[in-house]
């Protein structure tokens, strides 16, 4: 491995001479921030030459509003319904990461059904963020509608478990540090049993429509390679790793929560291209039904969170700690550091979008316009959590 | 299972041998354990801005630890506070009969700490599965000698977060390729994430201004309402 590959590409802007001898220059294109394709208020300053991309800077910053600096003058428990809105498409797991990196700074211990409460909200929302996910990715291409209100129907069916078990579709609020603010309401887990029994039959369809599909597979394969290495170093982490080949997945690595309990596999692509990272979803959709399925079977009684827990008035003794999750986007780690007082005298939020786009400049250089549209799809950014 | 507990065993058992490890690959390096006594027991390494690249180039190349993952890269800022200790002192005072006598006084003693900027990087290991191993960098004051070397060259992951930390706390990363505002916008001048930061009231972009805000605007532009 050598380190010079693996730096920021050094762009020479200078277009290439024309075959007529003409005098030809580049175009340089700013990609939003409101363009349609990326997927909030993003914008790409892009040189081209031709069709071809030679320099792509990713320009960020228009939805900032410094979420740390507020989670800093408010109490620990204040800062839980913001993490909603990090990725809003996954409150849930952004709840479950903060809760866990503050039961890691004070050592809380968090009972059993809880445990269960929470790999099943994880994975039920990492199921409707794939899907939704792969009917962007479709959008992006082209294949206006279908695609995605079939993913948007499932969607809605998952949104409504949510909204049964925490009072709220997408801002959840719903973990508490030592376990969960409401245990799942009478007949949840049969409406959620019906709901995970019913998906698959939507997966058959979507991959049936889209696996082998031509149109597809000519716009995404070998587009946007990233390689194994770089993806490394570049500190890439979720699918968009996995579709390197590189088998990381904090459920595995870390065994957070009761993750070592279940059995269940992690795909793994080839080629790293879009193609890849498109297909990766759908397994691991997949694999997140068995755990749903082994969850549900083996959830027992009992109480959702320790009485003797703490939570308003929490005050956690100084330290430390960085707690991370397998997000559906990627690692979301939170770190904290505690003096003592009632609020987090630093709070940071490690986002996974963000750390993603690095290397989006490397993996657009070469292509043209249309490429760039799905390889930014293909990364999954949630705007969001990408400004904080 | 305490999970805490795990972790706590691990980072004893592994933070002592690293530092005597760097001590021994990379010559001249200074390094220091920063213990963490919350649960989470997740000490640090504090290591020299001087020799920190070297450093970060074993930990990512050493075949027994190949960190080759650089996860999460942050500022945070202590600004100067002031300690006060107290400290027995002997002293010679006039005894009741007019000869000095030796005794012994507590003293309140307040000093001021030397504020700085301190940058943190989280690193696991991809091919092993092993982490976190916590870096700490330490600026030397909060004003000018703000520097501190890019680890940029070693893990690309840093790239956006090192100019985050640029951006909200004025750390400058000598070494670092691109290194401007990500958030903020380029004109803006202050570092927002640091603790003596004082919010804008002027309220420029306030089409309405009204009650608290019509009340700082006017203070900020030296009018009375």
């Amino acid at each position: 491995m050598t380190t010079s590959t693996l730096l920021p590409p050094n762009v020479e802007l200078r277009p290439k001479a024309s075959s007529d001898g003409s005098d030809s220059q580049l175009l340089e294109v700013s990609m939003g921030p409101q363009h349609p394709s990326t997927h909030g208020v993003f914008r790409m300053d892009v040189a081209l030459d031709g069709e071809h991309v030679v320099k792509l800077k990713p320009v960020f910053g228009y939805l900032h509003r410094n979420h740390e600096k507020i989670a800093e003058n408010e109490s620990y428990l204040g800062s839980m319904p913001y993490t909603d809105r990090l990725d809003y498409f996954c409150s849930l797991t952004n709840n479950w990461a903060y809760a866990l990196a503050v039961e890691t700074l004070a050592g809380i211990v968090v009972p059993e059904r809880a445990e269960y409460l929470r790999v099943i909200t994880a994975e039920l929302t990492r199921l409707q963020n794939h899907a939704s996910l792969v009917g962007f990715l479709m959008q992006d291409m082209g294949a206006s509608g279908t695609p995605l209100m079939y993913a948007f129907r499932e969607r809605e069916k998952i949104l409504d478990l949510f909204e049964a078990l925490t009072g709220a579709r997408m801002m959840c609020n719903y973990m508490r540090f030592g376990g969960c603010r409401v245990d799942a309401p009478a007949g949840w887990m049969q409406q959620a049993q019906q709901v995970i029994d019913a998906f698959p039959r939507f997966l058959d369809e979507f991959e049936k429509l889209l696996t082998g599909n031509e149109i597809l597979m000519a716009r995404t394969q070998g587009i946007g390679v990233l390689s194994k290495e770089l993806a490394i170093n570049a500190g890439v982490t979720g699918p968009m790793l996995r579709a390197c080949g590189v088998n990381y997945d904090l459920r595995k690595v870390d065994k957070y929560g009761i993750y070592d309990r279940f059995k269940f596999r992690i795909p793994l692509g080839e080629h790293g291209d879009v193609y890849d990272r498109c297909m990766i979803r759908l397994l691991e959709m997949r694999e997140s039904l068995t755990i749903l399925q082994q969850a549900m079977k083996e959830i027992p009684a009992g109480p959702i969170q320790d009485p003797k827990t703490k939570i308003r008035g929490f005050r956690p003794k100084p330290g430390e700690a960085y707690g991370r999750i397998e997000a559906p986007k990627g690692e979301l780690g939170f770190y904290l550091v505690s003096d003592g007082s009632p609020n987090p005298y630093r709070y940071r939020v490690r986002p996974p979008s963000l750390i993603n786009l690095t290397v989006l400049e490397d993996m657009c250089l070469g292509r043209n316009i249309a490429d760039v549209v799905i390889i930014l799809g293909s990364v999954d950014i949630v705007m969001g959590e990408v400004d904080r | 299972m305490r999970r805490w507990c795990k972790s706590l065993w691990q980072v004893r058992m592994t933070l002592e041998p690293l530092k005597a490890e760097i001590e021994a690959n990379v010559p001249g390096c200074r390094l220091e354990i920063v213990p963490n006594p919350s649960p989470s027991a997740q000490h640090s390494l504090l290591i020299d801005a001087e020799h920190a690249v070297a450093v970060a180039t074993f930990l990512r190349d050493a075949k027994n630890l190949q960190f080759d993952y650089c996860s999460n890269v942050t500022g945070i800022d202590w600004p100067s506070r002031e300690i006060t200790e107290k400290v027995k002192v002997t002293k010679t005072i006039e005894g009741p009969d007019g000869t000095p006598v030796e005794q012994e006084v507590e003293e309140v003693r307040k000093s001021q700490t030397v504020g700085h900027l301190e940058v943190v990087y989280h690193l696991y290991s991809m091919a092993l599965k092993h982490g976190p191993v916590v870096l700490r960098m330490r600026t030397e004051d909060r004003g000018e000698r703000v520097h501190l070397p890019s680890l940029i060259s070693v893990w690309r992951s840093v790239d956006f977060q090192e100019r985050e930390v640029f951006d909200l706390y004025g750390v400058v990363f000598d070494g670092h390729p691109d290194l401007r505002r990500i958030l903020m916008w380029d004109e803006f001048v202050d570092h927002p994430m640091r603790r003596d930061y004082i919010d804008p009231d002027d309220y420029e972009y306030e089409p309405t201004a009204h009650d608290e805000v019509m009340r700082r605007t006017n203070e900020h532009h030296g009018r009375t309402a």
